[in-house]
């Protein structure tokens, strides 16, 4: 029998699981984040090519929709989330490279690495803070996200310069979206598994990153 | 056209194969919200725009 619950009546193990899953959400986020730039650097030591961010990329998509979604309800959980943020990070490699080799390199990256920290925390706090429920962003992000792809896909074969930056600040946009679409779902009970909550994110900070970069390096005029 | 934007062309093309027929029930699922609700999330997105322009004055 279906029992009405409203929200500011829920039971204390509901309060306590939210709170455990916030706080499992974060600290696996973190982990997963120190092990991207492990990861990233070994990629940087190593000299990989631009070629294995593609496939770095593409292993990670792969394990992100035929793996994951069977992996995170069980004990294997872990090691997917592991095996797809150590992979994007160590796709990120040729991309740090790439930007450090410039001239106002390092300034670059280390902006685009503090601005993407104050963009998520202060997302990630405005959700927790005020607990309000962000659900009917879904299908206006979803649908975004899918236009930003066709954009790209578009601009791969006409190569113009100002709608790739257009796409990369609207991506920004979205992935802050994003971030509290996924951290609304976590306080209000529309996820409950932390591995899911990380990889979804996780991504949406690593977008973010790699897009910051991009700007920020045609901004400085490098890029 | 080189192998780098082949495989991105590939690699996004597979992205929209994968989300694109899961659209029509993101958008089914995803409820109404007030003027006041949809204020209260773009206005921190649009903060987030405005602080990434503010980086780029910087850089």
């Amino acid at each position: 029998m279906a029992t009405f619950q409203p929200s500011l009546a829920r039971s204390a193990p509901s309060v306590a699981a939210t709170n455990r899953l916030i706080r499992n959400t974060y600290s696996l986020l973190a982990l997963t984040l120190l092990f991207s730039g492990l990861t990233a650097g070994l990629s940087m030591v190593l000299a990989m090519p631009p070629m294995v961010h593609l496939l770095s990329l593409g292993g990670a998509l792969a394990l992100i929709w035929f793996v994951l979604p069977k992996a995170a309800r069980s004990a294997h959980g872990l090691w997917a989330v592991f095996a797809i943020t150590g992979l994007l990070g160590f796709g990120l490699g040729p991309i740090l490279s790439y930007y450090l080799a410039l001239p106002n390199g390092s300034n670059i990256v280390m902006t685009a690495f503090g601005g993407t920290g104050v963009i998520f925390l202060a997302l990630s706090g405005y959700a927790l803070t005020a607990r309000r429920d962000f659900s009917f962003l879904g299908g206006f992000l979803f649908t975004g996200f899918v236009v930003v792809l066709v954009a790209a896909v578009a601009n791969i074969f006409l190569q113009i310069p100002v709608l790739s930056l257009v796409i990369s600040a609207v991506v920004i946009l979205i992935m802050s979206g994003f971030i509290l679409f996924d951290t609304s779902r976590m306080v209000n009970g529309g996820e409950t598994n932390y591995v899911l909550a990380t990889v979804s994110l996780y991504l949406s900070i690593f977008n973010i990153f790699i897009h910051l970069l991009h700007l920020l390096g045609f901004a400085s005029g490098d890029d | 056209m080189d192998w780098m934007q082949i495989g991105s062309a590939l690699l996004l093309g597979a992205m929209l194969v994968f989300l694109v027929p899961r659209l029509p029930g993101i958008l089914r699922a995803t409820p109404e919200a007030s003027g006041k609700q949809w204020l209260a999330a773009l206005l921190p997105i649009a903060l987030v725009g405005a602080f990434v322009l503010l980086l780029m004055m910087l850089a």
